[in-house]
């Protein structure tokens, strides 16, 4: 039972990261028919930044916790929408009426140019940092195994259900909520009464980007390293979980991130480590045969 | 797109939009670039180090580009060649001739590329504005639609050409070993651009005319190349036996993954074969017992020419290659006859890919595949199985895979994990869609262009797969349907009447 209740919160700290992820992937992909290929170099591009904040923090000797996360998060949530922005204007607009798999293309090739370029400024290795948040409750012992709940752990649900919770508001009560929405209807139609397309999917794009931001913040602190391959390997579980979510539907992909955190967790806990990954695409698997667009997805209901 | 009309955006629009581009430069750069964080010993002295200089470079360097960039646009093209010729040549100089000198490391970078990277863009942006100066009128007011047409015609002479300049392309190919200037760093390099042709033209199957994105094409290339170092290393099986299993084995993994999933539509199955690539790379890296896990498997097999090996001294008795051919005409031992061997290998397996595609295309599969591609629901209300058709493309084109994949294994003579990662699905893919989709020719050409340039480029080796992502990029940008692509309709319903 403790050990259950620790994997528990392991794995649902690693679903924060994965649903923050996600939300970006599903919703480019609810707007424009797309999968961001480069959103997962976004999440890396994101953790570079933080930690280079908390580096510079530190060197100007602001050490106290609160305040320098709050200033990294901040920093990070400020530039790396830049990127996703960028990102959007040079790879993805041009390419808007072209074939489907040309917009793939480009953000496998924009993810292959991020991902070796910031190799290159920044160095292969892998960039550690101190611990910056340390110390948690203990709610369960037995015998020598302690359940601790980290309030690095305690942080990172409030800061993800503060966001998500944010986020939704955003989607459901504003002005460029409603117009997000209607492009995710019809974009032709959006633009029709008009919505101004391209700059809401620019927002989009800018919105995904910061809440990929925080996840690569998330990540950072959470792990206490980055480097240059973070990114390939959580964008394609984070894709996995919006997919097992239903790609599309937001509700989904924070459900799906967080399954596929569990997933990996409790795997690794009472199966092995190195098959976690496969776990995880198994589930997808044996989830889509029997429901083929994803835990909450929409069916997809073809008209000739 | 209106800005493309003279003198329709104002001058402090441009203005604008060039200060904006280089915020938005600096604001990319600023982190990422300007700090550095150091690592190794260098990190104990200064845990950071910063490089602000160049981040106001590379903004000025944005701003003043895109500024060059929106005059073209407004029509003022004398302006632009001069100063793009005098940008261009300014730092052109300063980069050549005054390595240390202190204002050049103020104003430019310090490193070389990005320098060069200034010059050949101003000196591009001077070529065009010269070239539109002579040709004003036309060359302005035509713009990607133009350009669009223009390629598709293209696409459509090469189809026609094809017919004869495909066997040509194949004579040259064929007879590439037998020429003076083939040493064994252009054959290794043509092996390489061969066998990832194959790949395409494997791929094509699939995605080109079954229209199913495969996005893990490499799991297929893998289980070949294991099935054929395994089975040659437990069994003593030589290549030219096991050749048939690896590509039966790899079919069969195409099989049992297209089993459950081929009734998902587009990125469903996008996803799902992405997985598929990946757990087959973890099972290889893990199940060390049988694959070798990360070591990988050593000392597998190299080819023999029917029988003969090529070694030097063979045993007593026995005959190698250059002894046997020896009897009929002298020739010494070389270690290039090997290397020329595998060249004909794959490329015979490649022209058997090719020649395979064309004739099943004809086939009523075939055109059940491009049929499918087209539209699902007409096809199903045509009585055509769609999971059945889909399982066969899947199955034929995972064999083509698992073919190449066991020539991968015999070339090298060691396989490991490392070479089978999601990026070589994406490389392979890549060269299906920028070829044209559905295009034999197109596959080559983009095969040389994205395989056989960098590998020339090896020296650059920081640089190649920057200039790799970046040139997928940029051709998608300005050919988004591939750079052949061109489709005709394979039946037409005349035959008299043909195309106008």
């Amino acid at each position: 039972m403790e050990y259950f209740t620790q994997q528990l919160i392991n794995g649902i700290t690693l679903g924060a990261i994965y649903a923050l992820i996600a939300i970006g992937y599903t919703m480019v992909y609810g707007i424009i028919g797309m999968i961001n290929f480069a959103h997962g170099e976004i999440f890396m591009i994101g953790g570079f930044i933080s930690i280079i904040a908390f580096l510079l923090l530190g060197l100007f000797g602001i050490t106290w916790a609160p305040l320098a996360i709050l200033v990294a998060l901040l920093v990070t949530m400020a530039l790396t929408p830049l990127y996703g922005w960028a990102l959007e204007r040079i790879a993805y607009r041009p390419l808007r009426h072209s074939p489907r798999l040309a917009a793939l293309i480009t953000a496998i090739g924009m993810s292959i140019f991020l991902q070796n370029f910031f190799q290159l400024v920044q160095g292969a290795r892998v960039k550690p940092i101190q611990p910056i948040v340390t110390g948690g409750i203990e709610i369960m012992r037995r015998g020598d195994f302690v359940v601790t709940l980290g309030y690095l752990q305690i942080l990172i649900v409030v800061l993800t259900v503060a966001l998500m919770a944010a986020f939704s508001l955003l989607i459901q009560r504003t002005s460029l909520g409603r117009a997000q929405r209607a492009c995710e209807q019809d974009l032709k139609m959006a633009s029709l009464v008009g919505v101004d397309v391209d700059r809401t999917i620019a927002q989009t794009f800018i919105m995904g980007a910061a809440l990929a931001a925080v996840a690569g913040l998330i990540f950072l602190l959470h792990y206490g390293v980055v480097d240059f391959y973070i990114g390939f390997h959580a964008g394609i579980k984070a894709f996995t979980a919006a997919v097992l979510g239903g790609i599309g539907s937001l509700p989904g992909a924070m459900l799906g991130g967080l399954l596929i955190g569990l997933i990996e967790a409790f795997w690794s806990a009472y199966f092995s480590v190195e098959y976690k990954d496969v776990a995880a695409f198994t589930v997808l698997v044996v989830v889509l045969i029997f429901r083929p667009t994803g835990l909450l997805g929409r069916p997809d209901v073809e008209k000739v | 797109m209106a800005a493309r009309s003279s003198a329709s955006v104002p001058a402090n629009d441009i203005l604008r939009q060039s200060a904006l581009a280089g915020l938005l430069v600096f604001g990319l750069a600023v982190a990422l670039v300007g700090v550095r964080i150091q690592d190794g010993s260098a990190a104990a002295l200064a845990p950071l180090h910063f490089r602000f200089d160049d981040v106001l470079t590379a903004a000025a360097a944005a701003a003043l580009g895109r500024f060059g960039v929106l005059l073209l646009r407004a029509g003022l093209h004398a302006p632009v060649a001069a100063g793009g010729a005098a940008v261009a040549l300014a730092v052109a100089l300063a980069q050549w001739f005054a390595p240390a000198h202190p204002l050049r490391l103020a104003l430019l970078f310090d490193v070389a590329m990005p320098n060069w990277l200034i010059v050949a863009f101003a000196a591009f942006l001077a070529l065009c504005a010269a070239w539109r100066l002579r040709h004003a009128p036309v060359a302005v007011m035509q713009g990607a639609d133009a350009r669009e047409s223009v390629m598709d015609h293209l696409g459509a002479q090469v189809q026609r050409i094809a017919r004869f300049a495909g066997p040509l392309i194949l004579l040259l190919a064929i007879a590439l070993p037998l020429m003076p200037f083939a040493d064994r760093r252009l054959i290794d390099i043509a092996i390489l651009v061969v066998t990832y042709i194959m790949l395409g033209w494997g791929l094509n199957i699939v995605v080109g005319l079954a229209g199913l994105l495969d996005l893990g094409y490499v799991a297929f290339y893998a289980v070949g190349a294991y099935s054929y170092a395994l089975l040659a290393q437990n069994f003593g099986l030589n290549f030219w036996i096991c050749l048939p299993f690896a590509g039966i084995m790899a079919a069969f993994a195409g099989v049992l993954l297209g089993f459950p999933v081929l009734r998902l539509r587009g990125d469903y199955l996008a996803i799902v074969t992405l997985g598929f690539g990946e757990m087959i790379r973890i099972i290889l890296l893990n199940w060390y017992q049988f694959t070798g896990g990360p070591n990988g498997l050593t000392g597998i097999p190299r080819p023999s020419f029917f029988g003969l090996p090529f070694t030097a001294s063979p045993p007593e008795g026995t005959h190698s290659f250059h002894t046997f051919v020896s009897l009929i005409w002298p020739i010494e031992f070389s270690p290039n006859h090997r290397v020329v061997f595998l060249y004909y290998v794959i490329l015979a397996l490649a022209m058997i890919t090719n020649l395979f595609t064309l004739r099943i295309r004809r086939l009523p599969i075939g055109r059940a595949w491009e049929a499918l591609r087209e539209d699902e629901i007409a096809c199903r209300s045509l009585g055509i199985n769609p999971t059945n058709t889909k399982l066969t493309a899947f199955a034929i084109g995972a064999g083509f895979g698992g073919f190449a994949g066991a020539f991968f294994a015999t070339r090298q003579g060691f396989v490991s994990p490392e070479s089978f990662s999601f990026i070589e699905s994406a490389v392979i893919l890549a060269i299906v869609v920028l070829g044209g989709m559905g295009s034999q020719i197109g596959v080559v050409l983009a095969a040389v262009l994205l395989i056989g340039l960098p590998e020339f480029f090896r020296d650059l080796h920081q640089y190649r797969m920057i200039a790799f992502g970046a040139a997928m990029v940029g051709i998608m940008l300005w050919r988004p349907a591939g750079l052949l692509a061109h489709r005709e309709p394979t039946l037409r319903l005349s035959t008299q009447g043909g195309p106008p």
